[in-house]
């Protein structure tokens, strides 16, 4: 019963060309290009170290580019500052919790609206006027964020106390709230047990079809990749080495070579001697 | 509307004109909890019941109804029953392949899911069920490319329903009148411990003669609140919170998922509750684990005061002298830990709080009662729409179910089993005539399958299922599940499996608790190496013999059991395991098979050794077999004689 692929995704929402980074000496990322269509699943995956967080950083502003350039629902951009592309459409998680442990699963998702507040400072300490009818209406949003991804039982529970996989998925809920077109997932699923991967990945199957959000995420659980994906660009020592759907790209040479490695001959007698 | 309110339609219409503007139904939605009306309620159920009609639905017809409690699935269940059609709850946790079995003896054209999760499972079905013609479902979330040809949205079939309606406005009346007291109103499946699972036809004249009585007895009003939390295909669930609401007009309360409950609770602060006994054990063990963590000075109250309840909280309860020191203690213990406590659990407000289902621990249901909760046990099954016998207020006796229900009467066969004929006792089992014939006599009377006897207050006590039920060699009552019961209530003994039948006197096998007694024991500083070495030690039979001793203490106060007081019993050396066969998956002990695995053991305790060197073989977590060795101690425990039998405080 899967959903007709094609028809839902649209045009290149996000472009990345050419883009390099390096920190002092280190060449984090060489000439990558790559592209993201709107509604479209997409995942980078690489080996440790091949650069795929600095990519997502540079997509949402942290790192600024040392040549390349960025263009995201054609919009071209050198400068970026996070606030910049939040306030664009990118929201994201990170691949270690970045919540605030001693509030509650609301308050922290709340804070994922901020910028969709429009009354002032003021007004809103005070719980006055448009503010309060502002406040009822983004609580509003976020419930149903709540209810989309079943947290209703923690809603009131210090972030602190809850389980690795339930922060996951209220981190996923604060970028959510943000309203998205680009969601920039690090590594959702990493830690998790069987049964939260599925989860995690129905409710990013869902969170794509229901909102129409585009999604750009790094995983390295190969299988989820390939049931989740519409599209895989792998990157090994900064640089794109393959692009295009998972079956694509599994069957791609290098890609194979930079996650298997590659038998040599000698390697085989070894094998063969350990055996004997 | 004619003055006769004898099917489920006629109440709904009846709330709607007398007290419309009043709850009948709640549900938590984004985080609020939005309220209908009786008047609400009615024209909804008029909307859909328009809605199934105009699809083709037939009276006396089947309508499936899965998911978790909904208020609009229980629209559906009572658009069904407008319509002269029969509801059908599923468990909602069900796979596909237990729902087959239902799909396949009903026939079903029609079915009203909650989500996605439910529509999975039906079309999975459907291939092999091509009758299924049309699933309704409520949450529309991921269900937007499925194939249209069976699926329809909620809204849309009560919109078709309102067209309908312009079309036909007589028609709803009309269908309702047509309703008949005898008619089916609700099939149940019974979970069925024997054989495959049966469909209980309950009408309306059971449901609502029954649930009035209750109502009645309890002096329930449309005051009450209720929240509707347990599976709506169990007979609990129907008859506490769907007919009664629908009785008496009180309001009742969808959790927001099944994970909120305890929050829920809180927030509705029901009046009028029912749940299993393991639902009160696992809210007294989140008490217990919270207290735990708490301050020194909490913990101290706590202790203090709980033992004041103990002491006197149950006899206020039942309004029997207290002196009056101890009601200011308990007084203050009110202000200082019971409200609060109550207030945490959700049951400050209760009226009338009960349980059912399996036997509930003493301490357990002690607790609650000296917490002020008005906990009483009932007796009943989904044959009899529950109400059989109801423990009446002030009168409250751990091991017995209470005194019979309105118009219930109550008959002990030869064979000790209990026999029921009521005004709820059940039409006939679906498609099942022969399973009718063995479970209901042509005089109208329920075989319940229990044993049990009234003591002489003329309260019914079930000891045990009847077909387990045997007597000593000399003819003595013996009661396996009754013995084991009593001695699995002590915190130290996990399992019991009690012998007896054709035999002496009764024993017992004892599987001791291992955690419980491990901590026991290291506190104590007493070393073991392992569960079976823990098993053989000195003390923990001590400790065993204790519990034994209580038993035949308690036992000897009940003159028909008092002569099955266990009079030798062992320790086994390892634990019974559902993995080696020795019980079933719900944990419970199959006697038999017990019997003829250890059958030199059980021959031991009825000689007059005193240890058996013992080998036995145990199936290990990876599958491969491995033996155990140990020496199994046998004791005799000694007989209690009061002589003649004492009433229980």
């Amino acid at each position: 019963m899967a959903p007709a692929k094609p028809d839902r995704i649209g045009d290149i929402l996000l472009d990345v060309s050419g883009v390099s980074l390096a920190f002092g000496g280190v060449k984090a990322l060489h000439q990558v290009s790559f592209h993201v269509r709107e509604r479209e699943v997409c995942a980078i995956i690489g080996p440790n170290g091949a650069g795929k967080s600095s990519l997502l950083n540079i997509v949402n502003g942290v790192y600024q580019p040392n040549a390349g350039t960025i263009s995201f629902a054609g919009i071209q951009r050198r400068a970026m500052s996070p606030r910049k592309a939040a306030a664009s459409g990118i929201a994201r998680t990170f691949q270690n919790i970045a919540l605030f442990k001693g509030m509650s699963v609301l308050d922290n998702i709340m804070t994922g609206r901020d910028l969709k507040m429009h009354s002032s400072l003021l007004a809103q300490a005070l719980y006055w006027g448009p503010a309060q009818k502002e406040d009822t209406e983004q609580r509003r949003k976020v419930e149903a964020i709540i209810d989309f991804l079943q947290i209703e039982a923690i809603r009131k529970t210090p972030v602190g106390r809850l389980p690795y996989g339930l922060q996951k998925r209220v981190e996923l809920a604060r970028a959510l709230a943000a309203e998205p077109r680009l969601l920039l997932l690090d590594e959702p699923m990493a830690g998790m047990n069987v049964e939260e991967k599925q989860d995690m990945c129905r409710f990013i199957l869902d969170v794509n079809d229901e909102f129409g959000v585009t999604v750009l995420l790094i995983e390295h659980d190969m299988a989820v990749v390939m049931d989740l994906a519409d599209r895989v660009v792998v990157l090994d020592y900064g640089r794109k080495i393959a692009d295009g759907t998972p079956e694509e790209v599994r069957e791609n040479a290098e890609v194979i070579a930079a996650y298997l490695g590659v038998a040599t001959e000698a390697d085989r007698q070894a094998l063969s001697a350990e055996a004997n | 509307m004619s003055g006769q309110l004898d099917t489920f339609p006629r109440l709904l219409l009846d709330h709607a004109a007398h007290r419309g503007t009043r709850p009948a139904m709640r549900e938590k939605d984004l985080g609020i909890w939005q309220t209908f009306s009786w008047q609400q309620v009615a024209n909804e159920v008029r909307a859909l019941a328009c809605g199934l009609a105009s699809l083709g639905f037939r009276r006396g017809e089947h309508l499936a109804i899965i998911g978790d409690n909904r208020p609009r699935l229980y629209w559906a269940m009572s658009a069904a029953q407008a319509l002269g059609g029969i509801p059908v709850p599923l468990y909602q946790d069900a796979v596909a392949e237990e729902m087959a079995f239902v799909l396949s003896e009903t026939d079903v054209r029609f079915a009203i899911v909650e989500d996605q999760e439910q529509v999975d499972k039906l079309l999975e079905l459907h291939a092999r069920f091509p009758a299924l013609k049309v699933i309704i479902y409520d949450d529309p979330r991921g269900l937007r490319n499925y194939p249209k040809e069976l699926l329809r949205h909620y809204d849309d079939v009560q919109e078709e329903g309102r067209a309908f309606e312009r079309a036909h406005p007589e028609f709803f009346a009309e269908a309702v009148s047509q309703g008949r007291a005898s008619d089916v109103a609700i099939m149940l499946y019974t979970s069925g411990t024997t054989g495959h699972a049966k469909g209980v036809m309950l009408t309306n004249d059971n449901l609502i003669r029954t649930g009035r009585g209750g109502i009645e007895r309890e002096h329930l009003t449309a005051d009450e609140e209720v929240l509707a939390y347990l599976p709506m295909a169990w007979v609990g669930d129907n008859l506490f919170s769907y007919t009664q609401g629908q009785i008496a007009g009180f309001c009742m309360s969808c959790p927001e998922s099944s994970d909120t409950v305890p929050t829920d609770m809180r927030e509705i602060g029901p009046t009028y509750f029912f749940a299993p006994p393991r639902v009160y054990e696992n809210l007294l063990t989140q008490v217990s684990i919270r207290m735990q963590d708490a301050g020194w000075l909490k913990r101290w109250l706590y202790a203090k005061f709980m033992d004041v309840a103990r002491r006197v909280g149950t006899k206020l309860l039942d309004r029997q002298p207290v002196s009056l020191l101890d009601r200011l203690l308990y007084a203050t213990g009110d202000v200082f830990i019971y409200a609060p406590l109550r207030n945490v659990l959700g049951l400050s407000r209760i009226r009338v709080a009960y349980t059912a289902g399996e036997a509930i621990g003493p301490d357990l249901f002690r607790f609650y009662r000296s917490l002020g909760v008005n906990l009483k046990q009932l007796y009943g099954s989904t044959e009899t729409s529950v109400f059989v016998c109801i423990q009446p207020d002030g009168q409250v006796k751990p091991d017995t179910v209470g005194t019979r229900a309105k118009d219930v009467e109550i008959r002990i066969s030869d064979r000790g089993e209990v026999l029921v004929r009521s005004p709820g006792v059940f039409h006939s089992y679906f498609k099942n005539p022969e399973a009718t014939r063995e479970a209901k006599t042509a005089e109208g009377w329920f075989q319940t399958g229990d044993a049990g006897y009234f003591d002489d207050d003329g309260h019914l006590k079930i000891i045990d299922r009847a077909q387990d039920v045997g007597q000593l060699a000399d003819g003595t009552l013996f009661a396996p599940k009754y013995l084991e019961n009593k001695l699995k209530f002590f915190p130290w003994i996990k399992e019991a499996v009690a012998f007896g039948d054709g035999r002496p006197y009764a024993t017992a096998f004892l599987n001791i608790d291992f955690q419980a007694v491990g901590n026991w024991a290291e506190r104590r500083g007493i070393a073991y190496s392992g569960y079976t070495d823990l098993s053989s030690r000195e003390e923990v039979h001590a400790l065993a013999l204790g519990c034994v001793e209580a038993v035949n203490r308690d036992l000897s106060r009940d003159a028909k059991l008092s002569g099955s007081q266990i009079r030798r019993f062992l320790l086994l050396h390892k634990e019974l395991d559902a993995d080696d066969g020795e019980l079933t998956r719900t944990r419970k002990v199959r006697r038999r098979f017990i019997a003829e695995r250890y059958a030199a053991l059980v021959d031991a305790l009825y000689s007059d050794c005193s240890s058996l060197s013992v080998e036995a073989k145990v199936k290990f977590e990876d599958g491969r077999m491995g033996t155990i060795r140990a020496d199994v101690k046998i004791r005799d425990a000694p007989v209690s004689n009061t002589g003649s039998p004492l009433r229980a405080a």
